[in-house]
């Protein structure tokens, strides 16, 4: 089969995305697909209409590639693809949306406040952060709304951090996510057609928190796949299981979550979690039994059978 | 490798061939990790590096490199110098070379270092692969794992990972408009000598130092090359820049001051000639050279023979000075048109370096604000630089930024500190919304509170030559 990989783009997250996209060009090849790599940019039309391949395999992580903007390109250009649709996308990459959602069906997420910075600019939402930061506690989460790979992440252990933390999100995103910080184990739930993969659990080698570094360095990291849950691995599931269908995934989602004392939160979930060598999704594939050339085939599968959406019937 | 160069030029990636992993899994990785070494835990890479490849998009402004401007060079020279090694001397020129280069290529250094007034023995000097392997290998003759090495603060950033992959303890001691602190640099060296340690050198870049555009003044120069003198220690003076002075008077070198016994010297063709020829030199003292010279066997043998070559025929053709000269002329404008655009388009609050001469200015932006964080949002805007952090081995330097000007042309120049500005104003301004009168002030608001400065090590000061011009 002929298989465009997207990979690349013009986003933050290119490098992680060229090593996704790497990988997987060569288990498409190992699996005797062609394969046509793009390096995401603004030919992208032209060289699909060009290239005409008969699927898409959507490497692409960040703006652009995981929110629904690709997507919804391919469904006009009628070429199947990899990975949840353009709905999903669009949901999951909005983290202040997917989080209300998630609360709204009662899956649990750590309480939050959201700001786009016009609300600090004209409408004085300075004067709302004392509240908010003692209904949250210290030490506050504070992130980009969109936008992944822990890219903007600060943690503000007093008020008088957080002006700056917000400053530093800011820089990613017009919108800030200010989150209580949620002690416990870091798990990630990988999920293919619906089911739920082995949990990973991630062991941050250096006190450092799960940072950029941490996550796409080989040996800064240590990871449990896959993690023993005991007990809890009931409510886990669950709360993953759930996510999938609130916010509506089809084909692949991960789902991070914080395993607190008192049970499971979602921090929030990725359309198009990485395919690095150091990323969780293969990970848990593997723990499952299903090698990366296999976890390859099977997304394209997936990719096939999907009806598409009305947008190109 | 953060290689600006490497960005491609199609859609389609030719390379839809086999990468070589095609079959990692995480039991491979773990075998993989259980094998490196220990260095490996310290050379890092980061959100930062990561961030620096998106520069090389086309589109992008970037005041990030720290490239010289090759496109000056003749391409009609550059032609008949490889023609005439082609026709005279094929065999040789594609032949192995002697490890400390060729005595021709010693000659060529002689007349450059002659220029700023050194005069080293033939012997004294190694041509090796860029200036960057001459820091290589003075680490590699010097550091054991968790030596000392005293290094600027900030320093040049890409000898951060050299000393960092010997494993050296690196001490980073404050660089204000004359230089570095001579005197920050006695109480670092008290403070060590009452632990016991003795730093293994000071390195240093005196001459419109990369990143903060500074030059060592003649009387710290001075001081640096007496207090070697009288504790016995090795001063590693890197000198790519010394002959880029666009105004003011020149300064002697560590190296001509000190006669060769105490100060190391690194030079290099990158910044007058080629960077892409890799050809530098260090100047040692002959116990010293005897071991760097196994040591450049070990990493590469010799340095190439063909751009050895090109360099004595370019020499011999006697015309070096005024290209270095026609160099200057159009560095000189690009650094005007930079300092003219920073006090033009950045917002009261910012501070930055005016640069005699180099490649380099440095901003100091508040200190709330974190250049890795601003330059994500600068790209947005499609222009960058390089932020500072990568100057320093101790977390700081967070709202320090390098920018470079030779570059690009000085319309780009304007363009790229405009956007720039816009971005670190718009930042001020939400902060400054943020931090409304009913809010008390983050300790960052004022930077003479604690805070992060409790974090500087040894009470190091932070002070760069900063200039407000008109404000």
């Amino acid at each position: 089969m002929r298989v465009a990989v997207l990979k690349g783009g013009r986003g933050l997250e290119r490098q992680v995305s060229l090593r996704s996209g790497a990988r997987v060009e060569d288990a498409l090849a190992a699996l005797g697909h062609e394969v046509v790599a793009i390096d995401v940019g603004a030919e992208l039309v032209a060289t699909l209409q060009a290239e005409r391949p008969e699927i898409a395999f959507v490497a692409l992580h960040g703006s652009g590639g995981e929110d629904g903007t690709v997507q919804e390109l391919l469904e006009i250009l009628r070429i199947p693809y990899t990975g949840p649709g353009v709905r999903a996308c669009v949901r999951a990459f909005d983290k202040v949306g997917a989080k209300a959602d998630l609360r709204a069906a009662g899956v649990p997420t750590p309480d939050w406040a959201a700001f786009n910075a016009l609300a600090f600019r004209e409408l004085g939402a300075a004067e709302t952060l004392p509240e908010i930061e003692a209904n949250l506690g210290f030490p506050l989460v504070i992130k980009p709304a969109a936008g992944g790979s822990s890219l903007g992440v600060r943690f503000a252990a007093s008020a008088a951090e957080v002006p700056e933390a917000l400053v530093g999100a800011f820089s990613y995103d017009d919108r800030v996510l200010l989150e209580r910080h949620v002690e416990g184990r870091e798990l990630a739930i990988s999920l293919i057609n619906g089911i739920a993969l082995p949990a990973v659990e991630a062991l941050p080698l250096e006190a450092d928190r799960f940072n950029y570094e941490a996550r796409y360095e080989i040996g800064r990291t240590e990871y449990v796949s896959p993690a023993d849950l005991g007990a809890a691995e009931g409510p886990i599931l669950d709360a993953a299981l759930r996510t999938w269908d609130v916010l509506g995934f089809d084909g692949f989602c991960r789902v991070d979550l914080i395993l607190a004392p008192d049970g499971p939160q979602v921090l929030e979930a990725n359309a198009i979690p990485g395919l690095t060598d150091t990323s969780l999704l293969p990970m848990a594939a593997e723990a499952a039994g299903l090698g990366f050339e296999r976890l390859v085939e099977r997304l394209v599968e997936l990719a096939l059978e999907r009806v598409p959406a009305g947008a190109a019937s | 490798m953060a290689d600006p160069s490497d960005s491609p030029s199609s859609p389609v990636d030719p390379g839809a061939r086999p990468h070589r992993r095609a079959h990692t899994t995480a039991r491979d990785l773990e075998r993989y990790s259980g094998l490196f070494a220990e260095r490996t835990r310290v050379m890092r890479s980061s959100a930062m590096r990561d961030l620096m490849e998106i520069t090389a998009r086309p589109e992008v402004i970037s005041l990030a490199g720290g490239l010289p401007d090759t496109s000056t060079f003749p391409p009609e020279s550059f032609a008949a110098q490889m023609t005439r090694i082609a026709h005279e001397s094929a065999a040789e020129a594609l032949q192995y070379g002697p490890t400390e280069g060729f005595a021709e290529t010693k000659e060529c250094i002689r007349e450059v270092m002659a220029a700023e007034g050194m005069d080293p023995d033939p012997d004294d000097v190694i041509v090796t692969t860029g200036g960057q392997q001459a820091i290589d290998l003075v680490a590699k003759t010097l550091v054991d794992p968790g030596d000392v090495v005293i290094a600027e603060a900030p320093t040049y950033p890409g000898a951060v990972p050299v000393f960092c992959s010997y494993q050296a303890e690196t001490v980073q001691v404050g660089v204000d408009a004359d230089g570095m602190v001579i005197g920050e640099l006695e109480r670092v060296l008290d403070r060590l000598a009452g632990e016991g340690r003795r730093p293994k050198f000071i390195y240093t870049v005196p001459s419109f130092q990369n990143p903060s555009g500074v030059t060592m003044s003649a009387e710290r120069r001075r001081r640096l090359v007496d207090l070697a003198r009288a504790r016995e220690l090795l001063v590693v003076e890197d000198n790519p820049y010394g002959l880029l002075r666009y105004e003011g008077r020149p300064v002697d070198p560590l190296y001509k001051l000190d006669g060769g016994d105490y100060v190391l010297y690194l030079g290099t063709f990158s910044k007058i000639l080629s960077p892409g020829i890799r050809l530098g030199w260090l100047c040692a003292p002959p116990p010293v050279m005897e071991k760097v010279v196994l040591g450049k066997q070990a990493a590469d043998l010799c340095t190439s023979t063909l751009t050895q070559y090109f360099v004595r025929e370019y020499f011999g053709e006697g015309s070096w000075r005024e290209y270095v000269d026609d160099l200057c002329g159009i560095y000189r404008e690009r650094r005007d048109a930079m300092v003219e655009s920073l006090e033009r388009f950045f917002p009261d609050g910012t501070t930055w370096s005016r640069p005699e001469g180099g490649l380099f200015c440095w901003a100091t932006l508040p200190s709330y604000i974190d250049t890795t964080d601003l330059l994500a949002k600068a790209l947005r805007e499609n222009v960058a630089f390089v932020p500072g952090a990568a100057a320093y081995v101790d977390g700081r330097g967070g709202s320090d930024m390098r920018l470079n000007f030779s570059a690009s042309p000085p319309e780009e120049i304007r363009e790229g500190i405009k956007r720039i500005g816009n971005v670190i104003a718009e930042q001020v301004a939400l902060y400054e919304s943020i931090t409304s009168e009913h809010r008390i002030p983050g300790p960052s608001a004022d930077p003479a509170a604690p805070g992060r400065e409790a974090e500087e090590a040894g009470g190091t000061s932070l002070v760069i030559p900063f200039r407000r011009e008109g404000r």
